[in-house]
């Protein structure tokens, strides 16, 4: 008794692998097409702007004359940016995990504050620009110093931590928590001593990652204000700045009037891009190098 | 032998007075400590509040100067001109079309690079490719704006001359390319979470890989991969850096990709960007749009959540 003709199945298996084969490297390519774009991108920045990145570029001031402008302005704004994002996303961004972790009972305020931050994390940055723009700038009139950027930035970022820090604190096992308690440790002093130490790694990772992308970040900062000027560098976090991104962002603009603006534009892209590949790097180490497995 | 033992009596009263007062210090430090975090705490939601506060306030000072029907009917945008106009439309316009166009890339490709990571590709391989897909992620968009602006225009004008020095087309693209490992990444963790059973049962039917993956695991992973999708779109909406450079800011009502259009977060860096002094209608202009993308990119973000726990195929 035959149900099938075998014949006829074996042509239609045949296209049914067929099918399968073909289709596994169109995905493939799919997958590949990412990293080529990447790979076109990192090749032509580093085409365009390589040949401009030497001491004079990397110490000289902002000039109109491209041969002689420099980008240390930038990079020491970007620098005091940091000095502001780093400690403050740190503080709060912990802080508000242990709190959200260890302290809230699981109820409507925690799933309350959570829902908030994610919306949070899907906020445009160019909204929290203007939220910078109103409070920081205007409302307590600092002007578009670095301590407002900095803390706009602050805010931007910090759901990224927030998130990063509560997995680090979930994944401290509940047996080394419960061990503290036993030996008649108290709250603080086992979150101190035993969770915060364990936690640290996932902890500074996130809060890399969420540097990195604050480093990165260009749009608040057009809307904070950042004058296109050649302004003195800044010297400390009340000072007036411009940030690596804000330098390239005029530069791309006025490439379509002087050409060599492009180059300078890449060039700048290097620099900030190296400096975010040191960043995540650091992050990685500390990830493989310091965590514990349980 | 009995003064020792006294003397040992008072060491000890001594040090249970001694332990009694670190206590206290103790017990206040375990007091504040939640206080204090708690304040930090409270900055997220000061956050949200501090957003809809300000965004709200002013834009009904705006919506006092332009009626609101005028601004979301209006397909006329001329904030600077003698008889200034306020219409959305044109914004709204470049915006949606923006993202489609992102989403045409993006999707697609993202998706077929989710189901590569996560039906074909060995542990090996996606140890290697996965890592490499989310530099993408990492890159700034400023890059981005840099590469559409100076590479990716030119390149499409060499093979379609009609396309203007800016235009929605090029940004696009590039915004497409930049989600690309947002929805693979999203998409590709749906996908996994399917249990090997059930695509074992698929596979001792004699279903090959293909029409496994696309009978029985896109399916059951469908809510995570739409929810991806929305927060691709939300992230398009909200892209803000890409277009402003790439675009120009002609803010004509048009549908015609080969021209420069305006988004409304490019409308912002240029008002913002611009000498709009406190208190003109072209100032409050800037958080009636920004409050329009705000309610914009959070419904997406909502409707994300909602379809991926509503959806969700439980195993």
């Amino acid at each position: 008794m035959k149900l099938m003709d075998p014949s006829k199945m074996q042509a239609r298996m045949h296209r049914r692998i067929y099918q399968n084969n073909i289709l596994k490297y169109i995905f493939l390519l799919a997958t590949l097409f990412g990293l080529v774009v990447l790979a076109t991108l990192i090749i032509r920045v580093l085409n365009d702007g390589l040949g401009w990145i030497d001491f004079n570029f990397l110490t000289g001031r902002l000039s109109n004359d491209a041969e002689r402008a420099g980008i240390m302005g930038a990079i020491l704004g970007t620098f005091w940016l940091m000095v502001v994002v780093a400690p403050v996303t740190l503080i709060v961004g912990i802080g508000t995990a242990i709190f959200l972790e260890l302290y809230l009972k699981k109820g409507k305020a925690q799933s309350f504050i959570q829902t908030n931050i994610s919306n949070l994390a899907g906020v445009p940055s160019i909204v929290y620009g203007i939220l910078g723009l109103t409070i920081f700038v205007r409302l307590m009139d600092m002007g578009n110093i670095v301590l407002a950027g900095g803390l706009t930035l602050s805010l931007l970022v910090l759901p990224i931590i927030i998130v990063a820090a509560q997995e680090a604190i979930r994944a401290v096992p509940s047996f080394l928590t419960e061990a503290s308690y036993g030996m008649g440790a108290t709250k603080w002093q086992t979150i101190k001593n035993i969770i915060l130490p364990a936690a640290l790694p996932g902890m500074l990772t996130g809060a890399i990652l969420a540097l990195s992308r604050a480093i990165g970040e260009t749009a608040p900062l057009t809307v904070i204000g950042i004058p296109a000027l050649i302004i003195p560098f800044p010297s400390g976090i009340t000072d007036k700045f411009t940030a690596l991104p804000m330098q390239i962002y005029y530069w791309t603009l006025d490439s379509s009037l002087v050409a060599e603006y492009a180059n300078l534009a890449a060039a700048t892209i290097v620099v900030l891009l190296l400096l975010l590949f040191i960043l995540n790097s650091t992050a990685i180490f500390i990830r493989n190098k310091f965590q514990q497995r349980y | 032998m009995a003064s020792n033992s006294h003397n040992e009596d008072v060491r000890v009263r001594d040090l249970i007075t001694e332990k009694r007062a670190k206590k206290s210090i103790s017990q206040i430090f375990e007091k504040i400590i939640p206080i204090i975090l708690f304040s930090f705490a409270l900055i997220t939601i000061l956050t949200t509040i501090g957003i809809i506060y300000t965004l709200l306030v002013e834009t009904i000072e705006f919506f006092k100067r332009v009626p609101i029907w005028d601004f979301f009917t209006g397909t006329v945008l001329r904030p600077l001109s003698q008889d200034p106009q306020f219409g959305v439309l044109p914004l709204i316009n470049g915006t949606i079309i923006s993202s489609v166009i992102a989403m045409l890339v993006a999707g697609p490709i993202g998706i077929m690079a989710a189901i590569y990571l996560s039906e074909y590709a060995s542990d090996k391989i996606r140890r290697v490719l996965k890592p490499m897909l989310e530099v993408l992620a990492g890159i700034p968009t400023i890059v981005y704006g840099f590469f559409a602006f100076t590479f990716v225009t030119p390149l499409i004008r060499s093979i379609w001359p009609d396309v203007e020095a800016t235009n929605i087309l090029s940004p696009g693209i590039v915004m497409g390319i930049m989600i690309i490992p947002m929805i693979a990444s999203l998409s590709e963790d749906a996908m996994s979470s399917v249990p090997n059973s059930i695509r074992d049962g698929a596979y001792a039917l004699g279903a090959t890989r293909l029409e496994t993956t696309f009978k029985v695991v896109i399916p059951a992973a469908l809510s995570g991969i739409i929810a991806s999708f929305i927060l691709g779109i939300s992230r398009a909406i909200g892209e803000t850096m890409i277009v402003t450079i790439a675009s120009g800011s002609s803010k004509n009502f048009t549908f015609d990709i080969t021209e420069s259009m305006q988004t409304m977060t490019a409308y912002i860096v240029e008002v913002a960007g611009g000498d709009a002094g406190a208190g003109t209608t072209i100032y409050y202009s800037l958080y009636a749009v920004a409050m329009t993308l705000f309610v914009f990119t959070l419904l997406m973000n909502l409707l994300a959540r909602y379809v991926s726990r509503k959806f969700r195929e439980e195993y």
